[in-house]
């Protein structure tokens, strides 16, 4: 692992377009070595197709695109020997055992025996896969078939992961497994590029891509994403959010009101000025119960207040 | 290529075709079912056609006629009617191809001008039948006619004169007694592989499309010759399995005689096998769904192997036009080839046109397959 200065992936001007779809619209982003980035946004925004370009199964139609300074758009084939890549569906094959599908993969990149062997082990360890190694695929759980993917896609030891939302519909201690595996990987040295529906996940990105309609629209580190977002973030903690979200929804000063669950993030142009209003016009719709406090904004804060839309 | 990645990928395959329920009994049952089916419901042989016999003298002359139709096995005699109009509904209801009808008179005229004639009558809605058993009929007659001329000079104390009488003598080879089944069943065994061998290659891509590994497989660096040889290897494997199961039924169930070399009958079988399994390959690339595969497979094998292949129809009797159709019809020079294995004991020397056409389209399938397949999902 040789970290150099020459970002691991460089895309300028990536494009794609399905007959009248313009999914993706000219992006530019670099990913360094030991970095974990983040491609954020609603479905359709065009992330998957990003991904496939970026695992070389689909052409670009115009833009660049380089892999440890191989350009996967003339070249895909030697940008696939370093590339790890785990599609949004599951891609192994279910009617194999776990081990060998994970001896499949390792032969497809030529892994010597030995340490085929070593390696195995240790992700199925990783993993919490001990002792399945004789189940067949298709008979692991969720959250078990997305950890063999990625001991799959790991067992060659590559340069950069793919992961394209490889934690949705994944159970907590399944994701948690995950997440300690892809930390260690990026103490390696892996570019991990990773789309994800989880605003939880995307905190614990180095940078991230918001993506929206083909385009990227930002792209920085969580915590200076949260800092350009305009305004201040209120958190609005009430028996009835529903109403709470209705009734400060077009008031003055109010520049977005975000339904969370049990609360609603109301982003203001001026805190100190604007709590007191916010209290009185709550008084005057009949809900005592509220109470109101600053917060600290989320992912998915930052994602309305710079692109007007929820992320998913 | 390497022969790491070929050997993961036909490994892989072969585990695969191992744990699927539907290969294993396209590969298993298939042969054995169809065999079967084609095997004894295909048979060009016209035996028992039915007939009427409607005899106005019913002396011991005519009966002794009536006997000899039953008595040479190719016909079985249903009725012995009376009247004509009898005959008429016979024929009518279906009940006989051919109905015979001997005159009151028949000895006698035979007895004072030395000819008499008997009269048949056929249904000819189907022309082969009627055609076949009218020469059934013929040949019954001329061994009547030999035996009343024997008797008759027997009785007048005279030799066979010998003038003015050519005397054929058929000699049938490579099918010595006309079965049939010894012609047919090689052609069931080239129709039988053709079937299985595309419509088991028709789903192995589009299977790997279906369930989404096909994804992940094209983001290694695996090549499209290896995606490709490592799912005809273990393919072929069970081809020439296949093809041994109905070779072997042929010659020990059906009894069809082996003449030729074994190791012409592998080099034909190993050539057609590439062959239908590179289109079951070719289907399979280009169309993405299993369903669709499969329907395409079973419809460029069945149709031409049962219709132009001249595994029943005999192509030097179609058309020109369908004639020169047939010689792109692949499976048309297997059914050759096997045909002059198993009865002529032809060697690859003797074969060797059927042959150079298995070989020419061995080559052009595999290089089209090698072709058709690009590790890109748009």
């Amino acid at each position: 692992m040789n970290a150099s200065a020459a970002p691991a992936i460089r895309v300028r001007g990536l494009s794609k377009r399905f007959g009248a779809v313009q999914a993706v619209r000219g992006i530019d982003f670099d990913v360094s070595a030991g970095e974990i980035f983040g491609l954020v946004g609603p479905d359709g925004a065009g992330k998957t197709t990003t991904m496939r370009m970026l695992a070389g199964v689909m052409r670009p139609d115009a833009g660049t695109l380089s892999i440890d300074g191989v350009d996967v758009t003339r070249d895909p084939e030697k940008a696939k020997l370093h590339l790890s890549y785990m599609p949004q569906r599951f891609g192994l094959y279910e009617d194999l055992t776990v081990g060998e599908n994970v001896l499949f993969y390792a032969e497809l990149f030529a892994v010597p025996r030995r340490e085929r062997v070593v390696r195995s082990a240790e992700l199925l360890h990783a993993a919490g896969l001990e002792g399945f190694e004789r189940r067949l695929a298709g008979r692991l759980s969720g959250g078990m078939k997305q950890k063999l993917g990625l001991v799959c896609a790991l067992i060659h030891t590559p340069r950069v992961l793919l992961l394209d939302e490889p934690t949705t519909g994944v159970d907590p201690v399944s994701r948690r497994d995950f997440w300690a595996i892809l930390y260690k990987l990026r103490e390696s040295g892996v570019s991990i590029v990773m789309a994800t529906a989880y605003m939880d996940e995307a905190e614990r990105c180095s940078r991230l891509a918001l993506f929206h309609a083909g385009e990227v629209r930002h792209c920085d580190t969580p915590a200076r994403l949260k800092a350009a977002m305009p305004g201040a973030l209120l958190a609005v903690l009430a028996a009835q959010p529903r109403i709470v979200h209705r009734t400060l929804g077009g008031l003055p000063g109010v520049l977005g009101a975000l339904l969370m669950g049990d609360r609603v993030h109301v982003r203001v142009d001026d805190a100190a000025r604007r709590t007191p209003e916010l209290e009185a016009a709550l008084r005057a719709a009949g809900i005592a119960d509220a109470r109101i406090e600053p917060t600290v904004p989320g992912i998915e804060d930052v994602f309305v207040a710079l692109l007007g839309t929820p992320s998913t | 290529m390497s022969p790491r990645r070929l050997f993961a990928m036909v490994y892989k395959e072969a585990l695969q075709i191992l744990r699927d329920p539907r290969s294993l009994a396209i590969a298993l049952l298939m042969p054995l079912m169809q065999m079967g089916l084609l095997g004894y419901g295909v048979s060009l042989d016209i035996k028992h056609v039915p007939i009427c016999v409607y005899d106005q003298e019913n002396s011991q002359l005519t009966r002794a006629i009536d006997s000899r139709f039953e008595a040479a096995g190719w016909f079985s005699t249903v009725h012995t009617l009376h009247g004509q109009a009898g005959v008429r509904r016979a024929i009518d209801a279906g009940e006989c191809i051919a109905a015979v009808v001997i005159p009151v008179d028949f000895s006698r005229t035979l007895a004072a001008t030395g000819t008499a004639s008997i009269q048949a009558v056929f249904d000819a809605t189907d022309v082969n039948t009627s055609n076949i058993a009218q020469g059934y009929l013929q040949g019954v007659v001329a061994e009547v006619n030999a035996g009343i001329e024997a008797q008759w000079l027997a009785a007048h104390g005279a030799q066979a004169s010998g003038i003015g009488q050519i005397d054929l003598q058929p000699s049938t080879w490579f099918n010595e007694t006309l079965d049939s089944r010894n012609f047919i069943i090689p052609g069931v065994v080239a129709v039988i592989l053709a079937l299985i061998g595309a419509q088991l290659t028709s789903l192995t891509v589009s299977r790997e499309w279906e369930r989404g590994t096909m994804e992940q497989l094209i983001s290694t660096p695996v090549t499209a010759l290896e995606v490709m040889l490592g799912k005809l290897i273990p393919y072929f494997v069970v081809g020439m399995v296949d093809a041994a199961v109905c070779l072997g039924l042929a010659v020990f169930w059906f009894d069809v005689p082996f003449r030729g070399n074994l190791l012409t009958l592998f080099t034909a079988t190993a050539l057609f096998s590439l062959v239908v399994l590179g289109i079951g390959y070719l289907i399979s690339v280009r169309i993405r769904s299993q369903l669709a595969a499969s329907q395409i497979a079973l419809l460029v094998t069945l149709l031409p192997t049962t219709l132009l292949s001249g595994y029943t129809f005999p192509i030097d009797q179609m058309p020109r036009v369908i004639q020169a159709i047939t010689l792109i019809v692949y499976p048309r020079y297997y059914v050759t080839i096997l045909r002059g294995i198993f009865l002529k004991a032809s060697t690859l020397l003797d074969l060797w046109q059927p042959l150079i056409g298995l070989i020419v389209f061995a080559v052009l399938i595999v290089w089209l397959a090698a072709r058709a397949f690009h590790k890109r999902l748009d």
